[in-house]
């Protein structure tokens, strides 16, 4: 076995698998804040990415600037979902929840047809593009700053939910909403915080997506289905199973498209992380760190 | 003067028809619909089979989303499935329609079977994401298996025939989709007067509650995914016939996003909600084909925002329908009915 090969594939998966648990941490914030499942992730992905190709190509700012702008653009964007769309189905059945993203991700992805058309859009270069020599293979100077930014953002959450007292009233009202209500939290401000956050987490993944593929296209939108399976593996309400599981499905992929597309001649690598997915969910329908949900009559 | 509907006894609520009226009403409109052929031009028509298709498949769906309540987003895969038997049954073995429509049926219903096991274990979103995944990977299997669906070039259908009648226009294959399609309603309606399809919506309802009171949720969650894909199979089958090219991008996931919308909003657990459903979807493009066509001469880049413009107002419709009337258009129909039954003097 080749070992470089086998190396660049881990450092590919690791960077697409970063920007998997990314996007899957803003699935897991919304799943646990208000048990609604968010088909529509990956639009919001699109969304941001298409925001801040337009900020940066429009105004010539710096990256940083753009990165905030898109965040406030998407945290605005996530409220206004949520008050308008999400919150008049709370309690509904299950299904319109999840028909209601799909009829979301449908109305996102027309309007940004509608505004950009279906080409792929060159994204301006933001990192130095010279790869750096890590050992015998080389990286990309982009994947390490992506790489660099998804920890940033993953340990800013963490203390966010650990420290600030929004994450923790976000935490309590995910406990119970019941008792989250009768401490004084705002549960509808903590359903409203979540969307923005999940925004918020999708556009910086869109925004990196971009810079490393070079050029974006409606085909971004697609991320949001590859999130399920990363989900599930690390459990629908777990944010470290969506870190875990986003890089676990990240280096899978990436195997399957290494060693398997050779020999079944393409495609693996796109349905390896479905077929992960039915396999988890037959043998540990909650994942690796999912809540055993017992029910009792 | 009546004040509203008070039934005496199970067979009043049972029944189908409410009146006498609306069973005349009924042979009338059938009457007129199989008369369509007759007076439709070719294009229109070609658009009316596709919604017959398209009923069928949604009173599958409904069958298993909307009476059962398990959420399938793999519809489009047994669609799939339907086409590509009934394609290689008619190509390799010269099968007639009669018996390939049928056998794809079946064949659709065990893979759906097969698919629903899990879902005693699994439940909800969890369902929904595992038939999602069925759908990726029947998609990569159909694309693969070179030898049974022709690959990535797909199969073509030869005309299908009874005798040496040859079903080649689209008047004679409205006859073949509509008749199926009246069965299939005719058989879901009934369905639900039956112990089995009670069973669906106990299961629905409260699947604890169903079991204790002796229905086996296995067995009927199973019977629901093997009803509902016999159906999605013969509406796949149909397409086959209808396209007469079918190929693994003939049935990409926003077909099943399609389905669950006209469901939605049609009415989910309403046999009469599918069919306006899909009647709705199923036009929606054409309509907004039309509207473009004809203000091309004063906007015209509309046309070439046609699909992102279909796709727009379908998930519109989707959040409204959900929002304002979760019941769909089958229970707004229904209020405006009674409306104006009791008119003026309601409440």
């Amino acid at each position: 076995m080749d070992v470089t090969f086998l190396l660049q594939l881990i450092i590919n998966g690791l960077v697409v698998g970063s920007i998997y648990a990314l996007v899957a941490t803003g699935f897991v914030i919304i799943y646990k804040a208000t048990s609604a499942l968010n088909l529509a992730q990956g639009e919001f992905l699109m969304v941001g990415a298409y925001i801040c190709l337009n900020i940066l190509t429009k105004h010539q700012i710096p990256f940083w600037q753009a990165v905030l702008i898109t965040f406030a653009f998407s945290a605005l964007l996530g409220v206004i979902i949520e008050r308008l769309i999400l919150r008049p189905l709370i309690g509904s059945h299950l299904i319109s929840v999840i028909m209601v993203t799909l009829g979301l991700s449908s109305v996102l992805k027309a309007l940004i047809q509608l505004a950009y058309g279906t080409d792929t859009i060159p994204f301006p270069e933001v990192f130095p593009s010279d790869p750096v020599q890590i050992g015998p293979i080389p990286v990309s100077q982009g994947y390490l700053y992506a790489i660099a930014c998804v920890t940033i953002l993953v340990v800013l959450l963490t203390s966010f939910f650990k420290y600030s007292k929004i994450g923790v009233a976000m935490r309590a009202t995910a406990s119970s909403q019941q008792v989250a209500l009768s401490m004084g939290i705002s549960v509808k401000m903590m359903f409203a915080i979540s969307w923005a956050i999940a925004a918020i987490v999708s556009a910086m993944g869109g925004i990196l997506l971009g810079t490393i593929r070079g050029g974006i296209d409606m085909s971004l939108s697609f991320m949001g289905l590859k999130v399920l399976p990363v989900v599930i593996l690390g459990g629908l309400d777990s944010i470290i199973g969506a870190i875990v599981g986003g890089l676990v499905i990240g280096i899978l992929e990436n195997f399957s498209g290494g060693y398997l597309d050779p020999v079944v001649g393409g495609g693996a690598k796109e349905v390896a992380p479905y077929v992960a997915l039915i396999l988890i969910l037959m043998f540990k329908p909650y994942g690796l760190f999912g809540k055993k949900k017992i029910e009792r009559v | 003067m009546r004040c509203g509907d008070f039934k005496t006894s199970y067979t009043a609520d049972m029944t189908i028809f409410e009146s006498r009226t609306a069973r005349i009403m009924l042979v009338f409109f059938l009457c007129l619909l199989f008369s369509l052929p007759f007076y439709t031009p070719g294009f229109l028509l070609d658009i009316v089979n596709r919604i017959g298709i398209a009923i069928i498949g949604a009173v599958g769906l409904n069958i298993l989303t909307g009476f059962t309540g398990q959420i399938s987003l793999g519809n489009a895969a047994f669609m799939a499935i339907g086409a590509f038997s009934c394609g290689y049954l008619s190509t390799k073995f010269n099968m007639p329609f009669y018996f390939s429509i049928p056998l794809s049926g079946v064949i659709t219903a065990s893979f759906g079977m097969f698919v629903g096991i899990p879902s005693l274990r699994i439940k909800g979103l969890y369902l929904a994401m595992a038939t999602l995944a069925a759908h990726f990977i029947v998609e990569f299997i159909i694309v693969k298996w070179e030898s049974v669906t022709g690959g990535v070039a797909g199969l073509s259908i030869p005309t299908p025939k009874i005798g040496d009648f040859a079903i080649d226009s689209d008047a004679k294959l409205f006859v073949m989709i509509f008749v199926i399609a009246v069965l299939a309603v005719l058989f879901a309606k009934n369905l639900f007067r039956t112990k089995v399809g009670k069973a669906f919506v106990a299961i629905r309802d409260q699947a604890i509650s169903a079991e204790v009171m002796g229905v086996n949720i296995l067995k009927y969650k199973l019977l629901s995914f093997g009803v509902s894909s016999f159906y999605v199979g013969v509406a796949g089958a149909l397409v086959a016939y209808q396209a007469k090219i079918i190929s693994p991008e003939t049935f990409p996931i926003t077909v099943a996003i399609d389905y669950l919308g006209m469901i939605i909003i049609g009415g989910l657990g309403s046999i009469l909600g599918s069919i306006y459903g899909a009647v709705f979807i199923t036009l929606l493009p054409e309509l907004l084909r039309m509207l473009t066509t004809s203000l091309s001469g004063t906007f015209p880049e509309l046309i070439n925002k046609l699909a992102a413009m279909k796709e727009l107002v379908f998930g519109a419709l989707v959040i409204i329908f959900l929002i304002f009337e979760p019941n769909g258009m089958a229970a707004r129909w229904h209020s405006i009915k009674n409306y104006w039954k009791l008119y003026p003097f309601s409440h």
